[in-house]
């Protein structure tokens, strides 16, 4: 009984993980929003926050599970409605987006522990636009099928327009039509640059993709590349790499500070997308596909990691010097992406984390300062001193120390990895100067900020700041901020401690990614002649093929047209079973009800071969 | 006799060129208007490039030619998106307009610069 559950949570927890944000999102809608002037109010908030709270602790504990199940190296696939995996969608849970996915809820967890404090007041539907961008995340990374990707980008973004808009005002409006007009255009070229791959390859399964682009003719080969470049904008406007970033600092700048600590995986989402789609897929296919690729995109990046360091030393206020170190980070990440070594991924991928985690608990920070600092909030303008100001201090001068990556912190890790696996290659020298240049530029930035901060204020006004602290009190819960924090401060911590269990993980992810015969006899059938079932005609004898039944596989040695026969008799058992009346409801529910004709078809087929 | 390949694909560049002039005005209806026409545009473009086949169905039965489905299911799929996007932005626009007071995409202030405007508008929790 008890190995029946555990087998039954194993096999679709792929899909649970989607499933279960999904279901609380329209649960949470259902629940409604608080009117501020009823005294319903305090009930549906309640309600709200409690599933809203319940669903992401269950979804995390179920991100732990899918790493869990992804380490031991095993590609797991889920056919959605058990259609075999070139002619349907497949889930593909492998050791990347398993990691993607517990990355997703390190942070969302913390936040949403953070907004429930007092931020989720102050828009209509905070917590189903949260659960749906959850879902939204975890389909992106989960799905194996390009097609499938752009519908759960699309639901991660439609949820986070909403969520940028989340406290409304003037300026989150104009700053939200900006994100919304490019990220639109971007959804566009998506759909132009799919187009083009369905029209030249003839499949959108990844797997699919990786194994015949090397077999299409040169024409088809380089229209299905240029597609794949298409692709790279799209990702590139996503991650907010070098000539397509000029809008994040500004939009996270004001965004409402959970909802920026959140977006901290979004660009994440982008380069997932170009280490996904065009690392694992495009790049792969050729040899000069992947020389070109990189030759594009080391530039991009190395300008990537000045442009940020550079722009967070303009920058005025805290929640724009973040955004651009955010930009910063992503550059670094791409570096490591663009250099297509396996040491280089699993250095890049062990960097991502790091920076995801530390730009989010930035982001709480600086809200935390902000908020003290009465008039000027987070601008970086000398005012009086905040009121927790020995804290304050040694937090900021922590996380300062980790955003740049000064040796005890896993930024250092991090960069030091990049570095070392950039020895040895044409292009190490620019490589380590850049990025040491970056750390030094980001440094001076970052003490620019402390020093306005904290050194240059003066004594406190008794009188502003205790009618200020009073009316911080009434609208927030005070020990969300700091307890949410302390979480992400506690995750960071935790990823120098057991830098080196993390750093195998990542060293197997890039060892996996670059295994595309593993992913191929993962995620698709095969015949008897060993050829991939990838295209067949309609015709009924082929279904077994086609729609792969739970619990039965078709494996490589056994003769096809034994399958058929096999599957033919028990179709026939399952049609009597359909019209003997005594047998339990349940069976007639999930057994496939295939018309007489259908089955009649099935039987020469058999004999045939 | 010009190919229908010819026509099909002139149109598509037709709107996309349109939507992109009208993409980069300066007033938030011709851009909503613009992202509708690219919407349409990429909608046309999936579809084709399941290659124009005329007189052919869909689902192969007994017949000897069909066209591709797929295409066609994606089209569904990106025409319900591109909807909701549309709504979703019309409603955005308009909103920005009631609290902006312009429906300039930048909210037409260029006195002030954007740091003044974030300290005035900024919400103090």
């Amino acid at each position: 009984m008890w190995d029946a559950i555990v087998n039954f949570w194993q096999f679709h927890s792929p899909v649970f993980s989607i499933l279960l944000p999904a279901f609380s999102a329209f649960a949470l809608i259902l629940v409604g929003y608080p009117s501020l002037d009823s005294h319903k109010h305090n009930r549906r908030l309640r309600t709200s926050r409690i599933v809203g709270l319940m669903t992401t602790i269950v979804g995390f504990l179920l991100s732990i599970n899918l790493v869990m199940q992804a380490s031991d190296g095993d590609i797991n696939r889920y056919y959605l409605g058990e259609w075999a995996a070139p002619f349907g969608i497949a889930l593909t849970l492998d050791r990347l987006s398993a990691l993607m996915v517990l990355l997703s809820y390190l942070i969302a967890l913390p936040v949403l522990w953070y907004a429930t404090g007092g931020w989720d007041q102050k828009g209509r539907f905070f917590h189903a636009m949260f659960q749906f961008q959850l879902m939204g995340l975890c389909g992106a990374f989960l799905t194996g099928d390009l097609f499938n990707l752009f519908v759960f980008f699309e639901i991660l973004l439609l949820a986070s327009y909403v969520l940028l808009l989340h406290g409304q005002g003037p300026l989150r409006f104009r700053m939200g039509v900006h994100y919304v007009v490019i990220n639109l255009l971007a959804s566009a070229l998506f759909l132009i640059g799919l187009a083009m791959i369905y029209g030249n390859v003839g499949s959108l399964n990844m797997v699919d993709v990786a194994r015949i682009l090397p077999t299409l003719p040169a024409e088809q080969f380089a229209m299905a590349q240029s597609a794949a470049m298409i692709l790279l904008i799209v990702f590139g406007i996503k991650a907010a790499i070098v000539p397509l970033s000029f809008w994040l600092p500004n939009t996270y700048a004001a965004a409402s500070p959970p909802v920026a600590a959140l977006f901290a995986i979004m660009t994440k989402v982008g380069l997932y997308g170009i280490l996904r789609v065009n690392g694992t897929i495009f790049a792969a296919a050729s040899a000069s596909a992947n020389a070109q690729l990189s030759s594009w995109l080391l530039p991009i990046a190395l300008i990537s990691a000045l442009f940020g360091a550079i722009g967070a030393l303009a920058a005025r206020t805290l929640g724009r010097l973040v955004g651009y170190m955010l930009l910063s980070s992503v550059g670094t990440i791409l570096i490591g992406i663009t250099l297509f070594s396996t040491q280089a991924w699993s250095a890049a991928l062990f960097y991502l984390v790091h920076s995801t985690l530390v730009v989010a608990a930035f982001y709480l920070l600086a809200e935390w300062v902000s908020s003290q600092r009465s008039t000027v909030a987070d601008a970086l303008y000398p005012t009086f001193a905040v009121k927790q100001a020995r804290l304050l201090g040694a937090l900021s001068l922590l996380l300062m120390m980790m955003i740049v990556g000064l040796p005890p912190f896993s930024g250092f890790l991090g960069k030091v990895m990049i570095l070392q696996s950039s020895v040895g290659l044409s292009g190490s020298g620019i490589i380590i100067i850049v990025i040491l240049l970056t750390s030094f530029i980001g440094l001076i930035a970052m003490v620019r900020a402390g020093i306005v901060i904290f050194w240059q204020s003066e004594k406190p006004i008794e009188l502003i700041q205790t009618e200020d602290a009073n009316q911080h009190k009434h609208k927030m819960a005070p020990w969300h901020l700091p307890s949410a924090f302390l979480c992400l401060l506690a995750a960071l911590i935790g990823l120098v401690v057991f830098a080196s269990p993390v750093k195998q993980y990542m060293n197997a992810t890039a060892i996996q990614l670059k295994d595309a015969t593993a992913y191929q006899h993962a995620l698709l059938q095969y015949d008897k002649n060993n050829d991939v079932i990838s295209e067949r005609l309609f015709d009924p004898s082929y279904l077994p093929y086609v729609k792969n039944m739970q619990g039965t596989t078709i494996s490589e040695h056994t003769d096809s047209a034994e399958i058929v026969v096999q599957k033919n008799d028990q179709l026939i058992e399952d049609a009597v079973q359909v019209k003997n009346p005594t047998i339990a409801t349940n069976s007639t529910v999930k057994t496939p009800q295939l018309p007489k004709e259908v089955t009649s078809k099935l039987e020469p087929a058999g004999e045939n071969r | 006799m010009i190919s229908l390949e010819f026509l099909v694909a002139s149109g598509i560049g037709v709107v996309t060129a349109s939507g992109i002039f009208l993409l980069l005005r300066g007033r938030t209806f011709p851009v909503v208007l613009g992202l509708s026409l690219i919407g349409y545009a990429v909608n046309v473009f999936i579809f084709s490039m399941g290659r124009l086949i005329q007189d052919a169905p869909p689902i192969l039965v007994n017949a000897t030619r069909a066209t591709d489905p797929l295409p066609q299911a994606l089209v569904l799929t990106a025409i319900v998106i591109g909807f909701a996007t549309t709504a979703f932005v019309i409603q955005l626009a308009l909103r920005s307009r009631y609290e902006s007071g312009s429906d300039h995409v930048d909210a037409a202030i260029p006195e002030q610069s954007s740091h003044d405007i974030q300290n005035n508008m900024k919400d103090q929790p």
